[in-house]
């Protein structure tokens, strides 16, 4: 999807069959363009699940990744009301099974001495770091597939968890789908 | 060469081509006052900030220019905000300039500071904060370059008191002709696809029950004479929505007037049963569609618009075709004339459509001896008594919707409302600014007396500024609308919708406020009151119509309902439809 001239390709458009799809929306650098599309999102009853936001290689402009919830509303209306922003320089949709996503968690589990190897292989195994050890806790991260952020999440349930972030998904097109 | 930023502010809108600025000064916005003393731009003294942006909406409906306001901040800015939408409603190209508090200030809640860019930001096509006085210039040139091209909308520039007074070393700036505009997100496309051209005019040569649907984009892309030769090529019928209406002549044969809420029988129930609407800067508003799973659904879809967003946000199109309108109907032109215009048959519907248009005219009940003043018969005499051309400026409210149906339409830029934000109080301002736009014209405004209660004020502003408007004031002593939707849905239940028989004495109030004044009881003093009005070219006149109240808007479409149960007048309600 590129510049806001292409009617009969939105109009064909095809339908998604996934409910969350990953828009990455190129906008200029200026103040108060975050809040534009927060107002534009909520406005318009848009829902999104996750949005990070990051600087590009051209200070001129940042990289929004912006996942949204298709069953709030058409994808096709998202990105024609997106890309009205005069800040909003481009639009790219990411088919989901089309793109590397990736999502960074860093967690807080109650684990003493007793669970510990126990937990550390499945950090292993999942892929994950710790970060710091604590008399009761541990801090871990994780990066990967969302999917496999969830799932790890919910692996330690069994621990208790103290504290959590995730940071949203960024997302970039498989090397061969770049258009 | 060196300069401050308000003289920058200033010489930039001159350099833009702005002859009027509707404004109130204030605080942060003082010292863009001063540069203005010098300036050839005419400023025109508003006494509330929301006359200032409806002035500024009707002299950019009048003109095609942009109208252009200045306030200061915080109230004033406040009070711009219902113009704001109402012109990012209807698509009106207007630029507001704000006053704002100092940079440094901002976010301390400093006196007369609010955060304008945000409250403003659902309202407004764009806006800016700018935060040096260099980038005044630049950002004078973006907002007018976005407000007057791609869909038409009001852009909004605050400035900061730091950067436009002189006796702030932050506003000094350096002056240079030619800037560059720096706007990579913004590139509205006006070519049209020529594919999609060809498409539609394969829909249009196959169509048996085809309709023009126009809306207001038409008289934003300035295409009234191409959609009129489009018409007469094709033998198509023509309806012309609140927003365009003076976009087709009503006097045409081709025209079926006004469809929607309050449209008459044939424009309304010819797009129902229509296999082609042919969409043109429209946008199936609620109030044209009915309910949406009832609206002709027969029908394939056609749909020219500017707006990417506006196609198939409502109603998915058979054929999409982005762009500006005059270049879109242009190319189908073309395209008719070239490979012809089909060999449909549309005689059946033609019979149809005139079988509508004489058992369903436009009608009212007419008054009987000793019967009070009809609205709908003022607005007929205020027609035939005044010149083809005279611009006409309504309120909201049922006088609204009479004068849109019983006026006769036959020039583009001639007919001035408030349609997506309905906005009470629009005409008075909105009238004036289209007079100091288009001061050779006259310049009627149709209001109500609840909306003249709401914006009476600028008559002063009339006066002293001496831009000679006539109001024909409707006046039922009800919030009309209201009471017509509480008789006809809530069994007659009149909540809170008598204002009073006797106050305020408009005749007395409209003379204190420098106007010739009038007030007309019976039928027969209609026409003298208007020849009266007519002739006066030096001062605003108001006339107080008393008329009556129980009278009803017809047709109507009840809300929520779909357009094949339109309720007609008590006198056609047998007629087989
Ligand atoms: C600012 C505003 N407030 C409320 C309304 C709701 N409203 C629509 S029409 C109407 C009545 C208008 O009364 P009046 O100006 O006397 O016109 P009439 O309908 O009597 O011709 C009202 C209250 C509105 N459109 N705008
Ligand atoms: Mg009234």
């Amino acid at each position: 999807m590129s510049g806001p001239g292409d009617a009969s390709a939105a109009a064909q458009h095809h339908v998604p069959d996934y409910r969350y799809h990953t828009l990455v929306v190129t906008v200029e650098n200026k103040s108060g363009v975050l809040a534009r599309l927060a107002a534009l999102f909520s406005r318009r009853g848009f829902n999104i699940e996750s949005l990070a936001v990051a600087p590009t290689d051209d200070d001129r402009f940042s990289r929004v990744t912006v996942v949204v919830d298709l069953e709030s509303a058409p994808l096709e209306q998202i990105i024609k009301q997106l890309d009205k922003l005069v800040n909003v320089v481009n639009i790219r949709e990411l088919h989901p099974g089309h793109a590397v996503e990736r999502e960074l968690m860093i967690v807080t589990v109650a684990a003493g001495p007793d669970r510990r190897d126990e937990l550390v292989e499945q950090l292993d195994r999942a892929g994950g770091k710790v970060l710091s050890v604590g008399a009761d806790a541990m801090m871990l991260s994780l990066v990967g597939p969302p999917s496999r952020v969830d799932e790890f999440e919910e692996l330690l349930g069994q621990y208790g968890i103290i504290e959590l972030q995730r940071t949203g998904r960024v997302a970039l097109a498989n090397l061969d789908e770049a258009d | 060469m060196k300069m401050d930023g308000g003289q920058a502010l200033i010489r930039a809108l001159e350099l833009e081509g702005v002859d009027v600025l509707f404004g109130l000064p204030g605080g942060a916005i003082l010292p863009v006052y001063d540069p203005i003393i010098d300036s050839s731009i005419r400023h025109i003294l508003v006494r509330h900030e929301q006359g200032a942006g409806h002035m500024a909406e009707g002299y950019a409906h009048a003109t095609g220019r942009p109208g252009v306001a200045m306030v200061t901040s915080g109230p004033g800015a406040t009070n711009i905000v219902t113009p704001l939408c109402d012109a990012h409603l209807d698509s009106v190209p207007m630029v507001v300039i704000t006053g704002q508090v100092p940079y440094a200030a901002i976010g301390t809640d400093a006196f007369q500071e609010c955060d304008t860019t945000g409250i403003t930001q659902s309202v407004t096509k764009h806006n800016f904060l700018v935060s040096d006085a260099q980038d005044i210039p630049r950002t004078i040139k973006e907002a007018f370059h976005i407000a007057t091209t791609g869909r038409p909308g009001p852009v909004l520039v605050d400035i900061p008191k730091d950067i436009v007074d002189p006796d702030n070393p932050r506003s000094a700036m350096e002056w240079t002709d030619d800037v560059e505009m720096d706007l990579p997100g913004y590139t509205p496309r006006t070519d049209v696809d020529p594919v999609a051209i060809a498409a539609a005019a394969d829909l249009i040569r196959a169509a048996e029950r085809p309709v023009l649907y126009v809306g207001g984009g038409i008289l934003k892309a300035r295409a009234a004479e191409v959609l009129r030769q489009l018409a007469e090529l094709t033998g198509i019928h023509v309806v012309t929505t609140l927003m365009a209406r003076g976009a087709f002549p009503d006097s045409h044969d081709l025209c079926l007037g006004m469809p929607g809420m309050h449209g008459n029988f044939t424009a309304v129930t010819a797009m129902q049963e229509s296999d082609l609407l042919i969409a043109l800067g429209a946008r199936f508003d609620d109030r044209v569609t009915g309910r949406l799973d009832g609206f002709a659904q027969g029908a394939k879809i056609i749909h020219v618009d500017i707006d990417a967003a506006e196609l198939g946000k409502v109603r998915r199109p058979d054929v999409a075709i982005l762009g500006d309108c005059r270049v879109a109907i242009e190319a189908l032109v073309a395209d008719l004339a070239s490979n012809g215009t089909g060999g449909a048959d549309r005689d059946a519907w033609r019979s149809r459509v005139s079988g509508w248009q004489e058992r369903f005219p436009l009608s009212y009940e007419q008054a009987q001896a000793g019967d009070e003043l009809k609205p709908q018969m003022v607005i007929e005499r205020l027609r035939d008594a005044t010149p083809d051309d005279t611009i006409v400026a309504s309120g909201v409210g049922q006088h609204q919707m009479w004068a849109s149906q019983y006026w006769s339409f036959d020039h583009p830029y001639t007919w001035i409302n408030s349609g997506g934000l309905g906005t009470m109080g629009f005409s008075i301002p909105a009238a004036i600014g289209a007079k100091a736009g288009c001061p050779d014209k006259m310049v009627w405004a149709i209001d109500g007396d609840g909306c003249f209660q709401m914006t009476a004020q600028e008559l002063v502003t009339a006066t002293v500024e001496k831009i000679p408007i006539k109001v024909a004031l409707l006046n039922n002593s009800y919030l009309g609308m209201v009471r017509q939707w509480q008789e006809m849905f809530y069994d007659e239940r009149y909540s809170e919708v008598f204002l009073s028989k006797d106050v305020p004495d408009y005749k007395a109030w409209a003379e204190s406020m420098g106007c010739v004044a009038m007030r007309v009881d019976s039928p027969e003093e209609v026409d003298v009151a208007i020849a009266k009005a007519n002739e006066v070219d030096d001062r605003p006149v108001v006339i107080d119509f008393r008329v009556a109240a129980a009278e009803k808007v017809y047709p109507m479409v009840p809300s929520g309902a779909s357009n094949s149960e339109l309720v007609v007048p008590p006198s056609q309600q047998d007629q087989p439809r």
